[in-house]
């Protein structure tokens, strides 16, 4: 039989974000599709909070790893963690948030325990009695079912690509798994996080659209010249107002390395595509960017797709978007930021 | 205090990005039509893996550049001609499959072979880039089950910047949620680092630099290793392609006004 370990770390509040509590509703849709066991397994300074918020998630049992060596998003000691909760729950499938920090750590605690890794999981399903696993492959182009018969099996599933726990809070027994840190594992600290200013923070994932802003802001229009100032005006005031993510074409945001005048609140991190990021928003409106298939498999999870571009036979028009405004974008946006 | 690093960059080839794929089922699994056809690339994120390596390698002297890649031989060969034109390394090959769905710890077993009989290997000196995900397989696994395979703990992914510092520690920026970075402080090599996409521009062409490498690099193909990838215990109950079409509405010839009311509708919906 089974046994499932859900695998997690708190944020620094203590709690667990989001994308755990979507990666727990995998974990216990499979142990009930599987009747195996659930096992709940945190990693963090201090987990007794984040074990009362999924106390009833129906784990048999809650194991932890807890101190301040654990606090921190690094390699040696996540690695460390993830692999005594393993084998304290004698787990044979992990399930786990695909954040950074998991996704850094776990496909090596898979070689540890001799098993196997699947990430970006955006679907788990049983028929049959057999843990089937969808994920994308190729970049965002091809979709496979994969299978495995070797345990441990790691499964890092995609934020967003699950309902949300949402069971009640309550108390819950948490069993303490000590890991001593060896020093040879502490030759990394994590030393802070680098954001960008308040105003600049255009990456905002839980928004319900994304924008994108493709090289065509900064190209000639038709007076002969090109407009960046009004560009950044019209795209900065649209971000303001609605506040939308900000996604952009590689080539806008590579403009910025070769020299040109370009949008200094863009970098690679806006970048969708192959790559760049797959972001997950239920709406995209994409302006000036042609929607080469480099750029579209950027958006393979964002459900209702509309573009402006002048181009009438860009990529978007060729059933990559619902809607193609065959218009100029400078104008169009400059209304819609009267009207939104 | 400057250390000569040995850097080793693992990446693989993929197809290029503006091919068109379709799947395809071979006797070992599932595989692209016309795999072997397709115009190929030096994997991206790996190969900005190889620019901030050879740019590591300028700026400490007394480094050397590996660049470690498994794929099939004539592919890699043709890759390879214009990837040595970029940048001076060694290429060490292995000549075996370079598809999406292959199995990473067979991949990760492979190369760590393949390092570990680089001759004057020096763990303290050391340090793995690869990318942080392959464009094929797409799972950021590799590297770490590689990582593992030669015993270091100091991994890092997503990785935008290394800087060295005055005392040999590595100050280390990756992508972490939200459009931020996380900084970290390594006491120094022996690391592993995926790198995301860094800092650097794709390097011009180099003759002088591509004839360096070509001495080297055709003894490398010729001696490749072959390679078998078992994927044992793994299997592909489908592999199919999304339904990519849709039936686009095309708006033409109306006043911006009319297009920014129905947007602003539509967003408001
Ligand atoms: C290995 C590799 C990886 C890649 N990865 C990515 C990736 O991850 N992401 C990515 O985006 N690309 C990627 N690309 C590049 C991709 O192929 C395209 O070159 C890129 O997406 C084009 O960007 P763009 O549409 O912004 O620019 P352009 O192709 O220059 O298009 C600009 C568009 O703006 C329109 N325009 C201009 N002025 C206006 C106006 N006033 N109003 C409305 N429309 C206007 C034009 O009609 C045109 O359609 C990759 C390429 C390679 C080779």
């Amino acid at each position: 039989m089974e046994t499932i370990l859900f695998i997690a770390h708190t944020e620094i509040d203590g709690t667990l974000a989001k994308s755990a509590l979507d990666a727990l509703s995998a974990a216990t849709a499979t142990s009930a599709s599987l009747a195996a066991g659930l096992v709940v397994g945190l990693i963090g300074e201090n987990t007794q909070s984040a074990a009362n918020q999924i106390a009833l998630c129906g784990a048999s049992k809650f194991l932890a790893v807890n101190g301040a060596d654990f606090s921190q998003a690094r390699y040696a000691s996540d690695a460390a963690a993830s692999e005594a909760l393993a084998k304290a729950a004698g787990a044979t499938i992990i399930i786990a948030p695909a954040t950074s920090r998991a996704n850094r750590a776990l496909p090596g605690v898979a070689q540890r325990l001799g098993g196997r890794a699947d990430t970006h999981a955006a679907g788990l399903g049983v028929t049959d009695g057999k843990l089937s696993v969808t994920r994308w492959y190729y970049r965002q182009r091809m979709e496979a079912v994969v299978q495995r018969t070797t345990r441990p099996w790691i499964i890092l599933v995609e934020a967003g690509s699950q309902p949300t726990w949402l069971g009640a809070a309550g108390t819950a027994v948490v069993e303490t798994v000590a890991v001593v840190l060896p020093d040879s594992s502490k030759r990394t600290t994590v030393t802070g996080i680098r954001s960008p200013a308040a105003d600049a923070q255009t990456i905002r994932p839980d928004a319900d659209l994304l924008f994108v802003t493709g090289a065509g802001w900064t190209k000639k229009q038709a007076d002969g010249q090109t407009h960046v100032k009004e560009a950044e005006e019209i795209i900065v005031g649209f971000l303001k107002k609605t506040r939308a993510s900000l996604g952009s074409s590689k080539s806008l945001v590579d403009l910025g390395g070769e020299g040109e005048a370009v949008l200094p609140f863009l970098t690679h991190l806006n970048q969708v595509g192959q790559t760049g990021a797959t972001p997950r928003h239920p709406k995209g409106l994409s302006t000036c960017c042609h929607g080469e298939e480099p750029h579209t498999v950027g958006w393979r999870f964002i459900n209702e797709r509309r573009a402006i571009s002048l181009d009438p036979n860009c990529g978007w028009a060729r059933g990559k978007a619902d809607v193609l405004y065959v218009a100029d974008a400078f104008a169009v946006m400059k209304k819609v930021n009267e009207m939104a | 205090m400057s250390i000569a690093y040995q850097i080793i960059v693992c990446g693989s080839i993929v197809p290029d990005p503006l091919q068109t794929l379709e799947p395809a089922s071979s006797p070992t699994g599932p595989a692209l039509k016309n795999e072997m056809m397709l115009p190929a690339v030096l994997d991206p994120w790996a190969s900005h893996a190889l620019y901030e390596a050879a740019n590591l390698a300028k700026t400490t002297p007394g480094s050397k550049v590996w660049l470690v890649s498994l794929g099939p031989k004539a592919k890699l060969q043709q890759v390879m001609m214009s990837v040595a034109q970029k940048v001076p390394f060694e290429l060490v090959a292995l000549d075996g499959p370079s598809g999406g769905f292959t199995e990473a710890s067979d991949v990760a077993a492979a190369l760590a072979e393949a390092i570990l009989a680089i001759p004057g290997l020096d763990r303290s000196r050391m340090l793995v880039f690869g990318g942080w995900e392959s464009a094929s397989r797409g799972a950021g696994a590799t590297m770490q089950m590689l990582g593992e395979r030669l015993g270091i703990v100091d991994q890092f992914q997503g990785v935008d910047e290394l800087k060295v510092q005055s005392d040999g520690a590595l100050e280390i920026l990756e992508r972490i949620e939200g459009g931020r970075h996380q900084v970290s402080r390594c006491a120094g090599a022996p690391a592993l680092l995926g790198w995301a996409t860094g800092n650097l521009p794709e390097p011009k062409n180099n003759p002088q630099v591509g004839m360096a490498n070509m001495r080297l690099m055709m003894p490398a193909l010729q001696k490749a290793k072959a390679v078998k990838l078992a994927g044992e215990g793994l299997a592909f109950a489908s592999v199919s392609l999304p339904r990519q079409m849709r039936q686009t509405r095309i708006v033409k010839d109306q006043s911006a006004d009319a297009i920014a009311r129905e947007i602003v509708e539509w967003i408001k919906k």
